[in-house]
């Protein structure tokens, strides 16, 4: 195994140092170090991070290989410096027996571009009837420890209570796609001001945040820990801060294009910027920043929705919630949090890499770039700025919200266990 | 004027009172024996629906062809929604067969606005009636009915006018809201709070619950069609209780001054928002929306098909 050299390299935005990547793990940090037969990488204005985690990432894979396969989209993990991916259980057919995890994780240990754990289904095909065999999935090769229905909200308060309470057997959690889903029957953005003008059936926010405050109690009730998925609104915010001052063992995620993009995107009509749960307001955006500054919202996590051409090419209406965010990522973070001021590089790692892992109970990913810790790492330029080009994407799809447009930052290189899988910008 | 006609809010003052005035030259032809101007001899207009609606649709085909364009009637029924043709692959047909312009009427709100700016067709767009966002000609062809009958030195300065119903789905409100704004009349929109949207309180206009309140002061009275079914959606409790609130009836029409009108966009649901006897009252010009209709789409295509009149920009820049 071929060993790397890192020279003067800023590790969370400290110092330089030189950093030895040896056998799999972080061999040697400190000045000027010896690294005999080692391949050299100038490090000089690059930082050095823990491997990216992400908790939501859909890979489409089986069933949608026109969007995303597990090859692609992990392509692009490694691209937007991800060491491992959590691939989101709504494929076809449903990732909700241990056959099908199984399938998913062995795909992506085949690929090799960063690892992939599969998500498993809470419920049987996603309907939210009767809970999948959560336990087989636990046990399987794949070894799922996170669990959810996402794009559909486990409504039902008796089977959300079962799940939570059922996956404790094995250190599970339950990521809930927090969604009333009578209050949004046919939604199709941020209700406000704007769906009003635009005649877009409004996706109001309380149907988010009416599930929150209930799964928060439910959790408390039986002492179980929840995860919410793409938290989007100031209020969710507020019930996420609320329920863990009370000492609720709840998580919360939110993504880049919440951070960055709000309602007004859909004046265009342009579904490129239709997802789920929808653009909000600047409000909404501030909240979020500021609830992820705070700890409230404890990680970033992609949600990488891969979609066809034809599926965004097309009315608002009939077209598919979800955009491509895996490559872009942590450039959005830095746009938004970094050089804001919200968050320095040990808090980027914090709510990319060590959370994320932590929540999804992955041991080998998300440790600190320390003697003897697993080689997961990504070294990122901060002080270039790129245009978004949708052409050069690894992923099989073309739905980024952000093409043309000019962010921050470019990962330079990524180790998975002590290889690359990135160098120089580009795929190994 | 732009290319397009997406939006009423898209027209200025300006734009609006030079199509009212070119509707009100061409609407002189209705009263000739033979109907017709060679204006637009040669040209092609597409009639795009989606949508059923056939008072809409022979009126923009009544109007092409008085001006003697070329009408391909395109009834597409069974949209991209339910796995039909998609909207990109109709229009890139229709820009094959060289339509002029297209005139689309669609279930999805902002579907003009896709078709005339994703680059897949390069005809002007009418929009003709798009899911619960805007009725741009409608509420011209209500505009210009409410100038010849209440216009004052040709403007609606100070005219109230108030619009009756289901405001949350309709698109004719929303159009009517910013046009009649727009030529300076002041708009109340009347409905149960479950039929505003959220946000009303942005637009340009007075809301109210109370129509009792509202119908004194009104120079017009516009009742929007309420579809029964929207009681099943529990915007209401019973098809009763909302004519009984929101209803025009006799009684009602009694409260209004002299000169007020009484306005539908069609279809009427007689017995629902307005009873029988007001629809064909003398205060009702009802049916003379429908001329008027066929007269503002005449000048409507006129101008965007190049029909320029000094101080116009018709086929220019967006």
């Amino acid at each position: 195994m071929s060993t790397y050299l890192i020279r003067n390299v800023s590790i969370l935005g400290a110092e330089p140092t030189d950093l030895l990547l040896a056998d799999g793990v972080v061999a040697g940090i400190g000045s000027a170090l010896e690294g005999d037969g080692a391949e050299v990488v100038d490090g000089t204005g690059l930082i050095a991070l823990p491997g990216l985690v992400d908790l939501h990432t859909h890979l489409r894979e089986p069933g949608r290989e026109d969007a995303e396969t597990v090859e692609t989209g992990t392509r692009a993990a490694a691209l937007g410096g991800f060491t491992a991916v959590h691939a989101m259980a709504n494929t076809d057919p449903v990732a909700d027996t241990a056959g099908v995890v199984e399938q998913v994780w062995r795909l992506g240990r085949e690929a090799g571009h960063c690892d992939v754990y599969p998500v498993g289904a809470v419920t049987v095909g996603l309907q939210g009837e009767k809970l999948a065999e959560l336990g087989a999935m636990a046990d399987s090769a794949a070894r799922v420890r996170v669990f959810s229905d996402d794009g559909k909200c486990v409504h039902d308060p008796v089977l959300m209570r079962r799940a939570l309470e059922y996956v404790k057997a094995f250190d599970g959690v339950v990521a809930q796609h927090a969604q009333e889903p009578r209050l949004t029957e046919n939604a199709q953005m941020n209700e406000g001001e704007l769906s009003g003008r635009l005649g877009l059936a409004g996706w109001p926010a309380v149907a988010e945040e009416a599930i929150i405050a209930r799964d928060c109690l439910l959790a408390e009730h039986v002492g179980s820990r929840l995860h919410v998925c793409h938290v989007s609104t100031a209020g969710s915010v507020r019930i996420v801060r609320d329920a863990k001052a009370r000492g609720v063992d709840v998580t919360a995620e939110a993504c880049p294009h919440h951070l960055l993009l709000t309602d007004e995107r859909a004046t265009t009509y342009d579904p490129i910027f239709k997802v789920n749960p929808p653009l909000r307001t600047a409000a909404d955006a501030e909240a979020l920043r500021a609830g992820l500054a705070d700890g409230t919202i404890d990680i970033v996590a992609t949600d990488h929705a891969p979609h066809p051409h034809e599926d965004k090419d097309c009315e608002w209406a009939a077209a598919a919630f979800g955009m491509l965010g895996l490559e872009t990522a942590l450039s959005i973070v830095q746009e938004t949090m970094v050089d804001t001021g919200l968050l320095d590089w040990a808090g980027v790692a914090e709510r990319l890499s060590y959370a994320p892992a932590r929540i999804g109970r992955v041991a080998d990913h998300g440790q600190p770039i320390e003697q003897g810790a697993p080689a997961n790492v990504v070294l990122y330029d901060p002080s270039v700025r790129r245009v978004v080009d949708a052409t050069e994407s690894a992923s099989l799809s073309r739905n980024t919200p952000y093409a043309g447009m000019e962010l921050p930052g470019r990962v330079v290189a990524t180790f998975l266990r002590g290889r690359p899988t990135v160098l120089d910008g580009k795929l190994v | 004027m732009n290319r397009h006609l997406l939006s009423a809010g898209d027209l200025t003052r300006d734009d609006a009172e030079l199509i009212l005035r070119t509707a009100a030259e061409l609407r002189s032809l209705a009263d000739r024996p033979i109907k017709k101007l060679p204006a637009l001899r040669g040209r092609t207009v597409v009639n795009l629906f989606f949508e059923d609606s056939t008072r809409t649709r022979i009126s923009f085909e009544a109007a092409a062809k008085r001006l003697s364009a070329d009408v391909i009637n395109f009834s597409a029924k069974g949209s991209s929604l339910s796995k039909g043709e998609s909207l990109k692959d109709t229009a890139l047909t229709l820009e094959a067969m060289g339509a002029d312009a297209v005139v689309i009427r669609h279930g999805a709100s902002g579907a003009p606005y896709r078709l005339a700016h994703s680059g897949w067709v390069h005809s002007s767009v009418v929009n003709a009636g798009d899911g619960t966002h805007e009725h741009p000609t409608q509420a011209l062809l209500d505009a210009f009915t409410l100038w010849r009958h209440l216009g004052v030195g040709g403007g609606l300065d100070g005219r109230r006018i108030a619009i009756v119903g289901d405001v949350l789905h309709s698109r004719v409100a929303r159009s009517n809201a910013l046009l009649l704004r727009t030529l300076g009349a002041e708009v109340t929109l009347v409905a149960p709070p479950t039929l505003f949207p959220v946000g009303v309180d942005t637009w340009p206009v007075e809301t109210s619950y109370d129509l009792d309140a509202v119908l004194p002061k009104a120079d017009a009275v516009m009742m929007l069609r309420v579809q029964r079914e929207r009681m099943n959606g529990g915007f209401f409790p019973t098809a009763r209780e909302y004519s009984r609130r929101y209803g025009l009836d006799g009684r009602r029409m009694a409260t209004l001054q002299d000169h007020t009108i009484v306005m539908h966009p069609g279809p009427m649901v007689r017995g629902m928002e307005i009873t029988a006897d007001v629809a064909d009252s003398n205060r009702s010009v009802i049916v003379e929306q429908v001329t008027n209709g066929v007269a503002v789409r005449m000048a409507v295509l006129y101008l965007l098909l190049g029909g320029a009149t000094p101080g116009s920009s018709a086929g220019g820049d967006e």
